[in-house]
């Protein structure tokens, strides 16, 4: 036999040997047993030298085609084989991708945080200053300077915790408005929550505790148009763009004019329901221009400067917007109550 | 302040909408409608009937069967079990089909009324229903000739025929107005002011009584009666009349409705109508027998202190000089403007009436009220501070209905003391400042308008505005403002923002801090909680604070709402392990709350100054370490969690790294030191450490004591730890500097020392730190091991450090020679290299 059909004869051998291969060993095993030191190629190439030598270029380069034949075959076919077998493992690996998600166990915050936050974030936004007041306040920065003299009817009415006869826990957090006015520095554009107190007992819809958010604008020829404006943008964003709202005559000894504010119902839209109780409008703050002699007792000469002022119940707007039903559990801080928010 | 819609319209008669156009319109021109109640609410086909005969029932012997004409061509037959019938009674009769309110016995009314259709009643037809006064949704109260059990039956005198409209016939074909009236408005607590508000709101003309007494008796008023008053300014103003010849009798009709409106029982007509004008005018009056008066005089001064006094409803109470009192000449017969004296009290035989309608002050009536303990309709109204002007309006329309009614003979004259007689103020009108304020465009004319439909007359030469004296809340430009706003629609006053003030708007930045701290918190498991300021002097037992500690120097509030909401509180754990036990009993497991909020700390006690107000960040947990996940890991294994001395899981170190973590967050985590300390009284006096940085107090952590735990009913270690948020407001830092990342390899060694078991492995970290100098980048204690392959009393620590050069590599040497003298050092501490 010719060298030359040694040759294919070795070839086609190993190729049928390749092709029938089914894993990565025998590979290997017929990688050596072709290429190897004492592989059949090699056995081939050896037996060169008993070769005229002008025949040997032509039997090498014979060798060295199979060879590379038989190269690219090997690795081809273990391209071929690695592959298949990731695809086993992978099958093999498959998990079950609708098992829960590994989380981490984190807090939640309080819903009238949430809400003192969005309403923050909403004043903020339209350049107010965050500021605040003490808790427990004089009788003068809580009622004698907000138009409230001794003996108010107002001062009962709003059923006051009392330290001693001038020192008090402040029931609105209106009173932190006489101190920002009694230090002079205009114009002001401010917002101040807080707690405030009053002497009611606990039950669904009272509490001794709970918080305000006051705000105040003092400035040349602030007009209660402005305060409309500015309570109707407060309310488009913070309760949604299709929210209307509606200003009622109400008195505030502090403020002259004086409006409460209701918003319509933004869970009936407006049409009535349940929750606002049939009238389509749910009621959400007091607000007002800010009383002459408010300003003026407070250094202010209303006849050059006005303002107005509002202040929001922040539990009202958190019992509101998550549909809570009862006060006492803003206060009971059950872990089931505040993971939901 | 209720209103019936029919009674308005007695002033207002071109009044024509419906109840809730009525309302809609007022509540938006500022009386705020509460609500409001039809009368005639379900009461359908209902109309006066005529019973022409009644006969037995066959086969019931406690039904009759009545043929009832009720305008009709023919009459309709009627089953009824009522005892009280008779033939020819008008009755009101609801026709098939139609509607009652309720049931006969008066009880609840349902939402839908009660639909009444024929049927038959043990076999006879019957086609409709008479009707009982309590199935009209009224009572007895106000329809007194109503029988107690059975069918109303019209009085002869009410003139009905039978088809007549039998609600109409009644007065409940009428709409009860319930108003929210503001303090300010006194004049808007009376019908005759809800009434001329209503005009001004729809634009009608308003027409208030005109009153107008006769005085026939040829008599004098005074010559039966004087009055002294010795306080004028607690009675700026009191007004007498005498009535001769009283003859007690029911009252009419129309006035027994309109009282009925108000919910008052008619009594008779003097009492009634001394109400009926407290409804109209708002202004109370007192009938007194004048043969009880001693002397025929009248004396209004101020009680002795602890004087005894027994009102008309005969309750002995206990006076004071701060109370107001109406003496006769001799004694003490009534307590001024709240209730008057058993000994004055008109009786069946009095034949001779004196009349008062005073002006007292609003404040000494609401004091004296309360301190005697006693409020009545009177001085509710009284304590509003009423127009001095109205009384002599008010006993001269009292009269004027005496008169009308042919109750009694009215004398000639009023004694009306009245020594400082209040007058109309002047306001100047100024519509462009009125504009200014509001924002508005609104002309001059229709101000004026809006002034004139409330009684406010202009004045053109002077340019200023007259004040009616009932409207004392109108003192300046911004009152005035106020009334253009309210009749010219709040509705209608332009949207615009401030123009002027452009400011740049932020938070502060201690709450900054705060809303960093609480974003740590909540990664951490932590979920916030919302305590109360006050609480129960208890809690410093509970908490195990003994009797001479500062925290016990709370402030007391004067009128607490109990003992449990009664101090201010000094230490904030109290709220949040109430919370925590509350979580405990109702079974949650591992709970970690975190609170931010106030303690109350006096300068000096009784307060002379405000106290100083510290914000606390509160932090509690109980149970396992909550940071496994939220859902169980299915087919991964969890991880071993990081167990250092033993301790469970969920402890002091899970505590201690979130509380790292909030001051490595801030800025200032690397040289926060843990104390070591013993002198929290409620925390485990092994489990415990203030928190410092320098000398400043960051706060305390450790574990609740267990004798703490168990007075919340916590069966279950509690960690707690208050940070003092002054502290960390003050010791942050953001100033952060990029230092280079390390172009040299580090050398690590890992160092396993013994030591005695009562070394902390902080001191032991100190000398690392000390001597570990420049080149120690880094250590971390990674066990900490005390058991049987160790000595008894001794644990071992194991550390890995890493060196670090930043401009070479170090050499063994260079290293070597810090580990030796941190060896050497710790050694002085007794600590050694484990062998």
């Amino acid at each position: 036999m010719s060298i030359e059909a040694k040759l294919q004869e070795i070839k086609s051998g190993i190729l049928k040997k390749i092709e029938e291969a089914d894993n990565v060993n025998v590979i290997n095993d017929i990688k050596v047993s072709v290429l190897g030191k004492k592989g059949e190629l090699t056995q081939v190439l050896k037996s060169m030298k008993d070769l005229p030598p002008e025949e040997r270029p032509v039997v090498g380069q014979m060798v060295n085609s199979v060879r590379a034949a038989l190269e690219e075959k090997i690795a081809e076919k273990t391209k071929q084989i690695s592959k298949l077998m990731l695809a086993e493992k992978m099958k093999r690996e498959t998990i079950d991708v609708t098992l829960p998600g590994v989380r981490k166990m984190t807090g939640h915050r309080h819903p009238n945080q949430i809400a003192l936050q969005d309403l923050e974030r909403v004043f903020i936004g339209m350049g107010y200053e965050v500021v605040e007041g003490p808790e427990i306040e004089y009788d003068r920065y809580n009622f004698e300077l907000l138009n409230i003299p001794a003996n108010h009817p107002a001062k009962d009415e709003q059923d006051t915790f009392y330290i001693t006869n001038d020192i008090l826990l402040r029931t609105q957090t209106s009173s932190v408005q006489a101190r920002i006015m009694e230090k002079g520095q205009l114009p002001i554009k401010v917002i101040s929550p807080g707690r405030v107190f009053r002497s009611d007992e606990v039950d669904a819809t009272h509490s001794p505790s709970f918080h305000q958010v006051e705000g105040l604008v003092v400035d040349k020829g602030i007009t209660m148009a402005d305060l409309k404006g500015t309570l109707d943008q407060f309310a488009k964003t913070f309760f949604g763009n299709n929210t209307k709202t509606k200003f009622r005559p109400h008195h505030f000894p502090f403020t002259e004019p004086s409006a409460e504010v209701d918003i319509s119902c933004f869970k009936c839209g407006g049409k009535g329901c349940r929750f606002c109780k049939g009238s389509g409008w749910i009621e959400i703050l007091g607000c007002g221009m800010v009383h002459p002699k408010v300003l003026s007792d407070c250094g202010i000469d209303p006849e050059v400067y006005s303002g107005f002022a509002f202040g929001i119940g922040l539990e009202r707007v958190a019992l509101l917007k998550y549909e809570i039903d009862d006060m006492r559990l803003l206060y009971e801080n059950d872990i089931r109550f505040l993971q939901q928010f | 302040m209720n209103t019936p819609i029919s009674w308005i319209k007695a002033y207002v008669p071109d009044l024509d909408v419906s109840a809730q156009e009525f309302t809609d319109k007022i509540t938006l021109s500022g009386s705020h409608v509460e609500g409001y109640v039809k009368l005639d609410k379900n009461l359908e086909k209902i109309v006066v009937g005529k019973i022409l005969k009644i006969e037995k029932h066959p086969d019931a012997d406690k039904l009759i069967i009545c043929q009832v004409d009720v305008g009709a061509e023919t009459p309709i037959q009627i089953v009824t079990g009522a005892p009280n019938v008779k033939e020819g009674d008008l009755v009101p009769t609801v026709l098939d089909g139609g509607k009652v309110a309720g049931g006969h016995d008066g009880g609840p009314l349902p939402e839908d009324g009660i639909k009444i259709k024929k049927g038959k009643l043990r076999g006879v037809e019957s086609f409709g229903m008479m009707c009982a006064i309590e199935e009209l949704g009224s009572s007895r109260d106000f329809y007194p000739e109503a029988p107690e059990n059975g069918i109303y039956v019209f009085p002869a005198e009410s003139g009905v025929k039978p088809g007549d409209d039998a609600v109409k016939a009644l007065g409940l074909d009428d709409v009860v107005v319930e108003y929210e009236i503001t303090s300010n408005r006194v004049d808007c607590f009376s019908i005759i002011g809800m009434a001329r508000e209503a005009a001004a709101t729809f634009d009608k003309p308003f027409y208030p009584p005109q009153v107008e007494v006769k005085e026939e008796s040829e008599e004098k008023t005074s010559d039966y009666i004087s009055v002294e008053v010795q306080d004028s300014e607690l009675c700026p103003r009191y007004c007498a009349r005498v009535v001769k010849n009283i003859k007690l009798g029911p009252s009419p009709e129309w006035m027994r409705k309109r009282l009925a409106s108000q919910g008052i029982r008619s009594i008779n007509n003097l009492v009634d109508i001394t109400n009926y004008v407290m409804e109209e005018y708002g202004q109370p009056m007192h009938a007194y027998d004048l043969s009880t008066v001693a002397g025929n005089k009248i004396v209004v001064k101020r009680a002795a202190d602890g004087d005894v006094f027994t009102t008309l409803d005969g309750q002995e109470r206990k006076l004071d000089r701060d109370v107001l009192m109406i003496c006769d000449g001799e004694k003490e017969i009534g307590i001024a403007g709240i209730m008057g004296g058993e000994n004055s009290m008109v009786t069946d035989t009095i034949s001779t009436l004196l009349f008062e309608a005073a002006c007292f002050d609003g404040t000494n009536i609401r004091l004296s009220s309360k301190r005697i303990g006693l409020r009545t309709d009177a001085s509710a109204k009284f304590e509003k501070g009423l127009d001095p002007n109205l009384a002599l309006e008010a006993i001269n329309r009292a009269c004027q209905l005496i008169e009308e009614m042919g109750c009694g003979e009215v004398l000639k004259g009023v004694v009306d003391v009245y020594p400082n007689p209040v007058m109309p103020k002047e306001l100047p009108f100024e519509p462009e400042k009125m504009n200014s304020l509001l924002g508005t465009d609104i002309e001059s004319e229709k101000m004026l308008y809006y002034f004139k439909n409330l009684g406010l007359e202009y004045n053109k030469e002077k340019n200023t505005l007259t004040i009616p004296t009932f409207r004392q809340d109108l003192n300046c430009m911004a009152d005035l403002a106020e009334e253009v706003a309210r009749f010219y629609g709040y509705d209608n006053i332009p949207t615009t923002l401030p123009k002027n003030t452009s400011t740049i708007g932020g938070k502060p930045y201690d709450k900054q801090i705060e809303d960093i701290v609480m974003g740590i918190c909540e990664e951490n498991g932590f979920s916030q909680g919302m305590c109360y300021s006050f609480e129960s002097p208890k809690v410093f037992d509970k908490l195990l604070i003994p009797e001479a500690s500062e925290y016990r120097n709370a402030i007391e509030i004067s009128n607490p709402l109990g003992e449990d909401f009664s101090i201010m509180r000094t230490i904030s754990l109290n709220g949040l392990l109430t919370s925590l036990a509350t979580n405990f009993n109702r079974r949650n497991k591992n709970v970690r709350l975190y609170e931010l909020g106030n303690v109350y700390i006096p300068k000096a006690l009784p307060l002379t100054e405000l106290p100083d107000e510290k914000m606390k960040l509160t932090l509690g947990m109980y149970g396992m370490d909550a940071t496994h996940t939220k859902t169980p890991r299915v087919g991964v294994a969890a991880g071993p969690l990081p167990s250092v001395g033993g301790i469970n899981k969920g402890d002091f170190f899970t505590l201690k790294g979130v509380v790292e973590e909030i001051c490595y967050k801030l800025g200032f985590g690397k040289d926060c030191v843990y104390e070591p300390v013993q002198s929290h009284p409620f925390l485990h006096p092994g489990r415990q450490a203030d928190i410092k940085k320098g000398n400043i107090s960051v706060g305390v952590i450790g574990q609740l004591h267990p004798e703490a735990a168990e007075n919340y009913d916590i069966k279950s270690e509690v960690y707690v730890a208050v940070l003092n948020m002054d502290a960390l407001v003050m010791l942050s830092d953001f100033d952060i500097k990029y230092q280079g990342i390390a172009k040299y390899p580090g050398s690590t060694r890992d160092l396993s020392l013994v030591c005695d078991k009562s070394i902390f492995v902080g001191q032991i970290e100190a000398v690392i730190k000390k001597c570990g100098g420049k080149l120690l980048e880094s250590y971390s204690l990674f066990d900490v091991y005390e058991g049987e392959q160790i000595e008894a009393g001794k644990k071992s620590v194991a550390y890995t450090m890493t060196f670090r050069a930043a401009d070479r590599t170090l050499s063994d040497e260079e290293v070597n020679k810090v580990i030796d003298k941190i060896l050497k050092e710790l050694s002085k501490l007794g600590v050694e290299i484990r062998a």
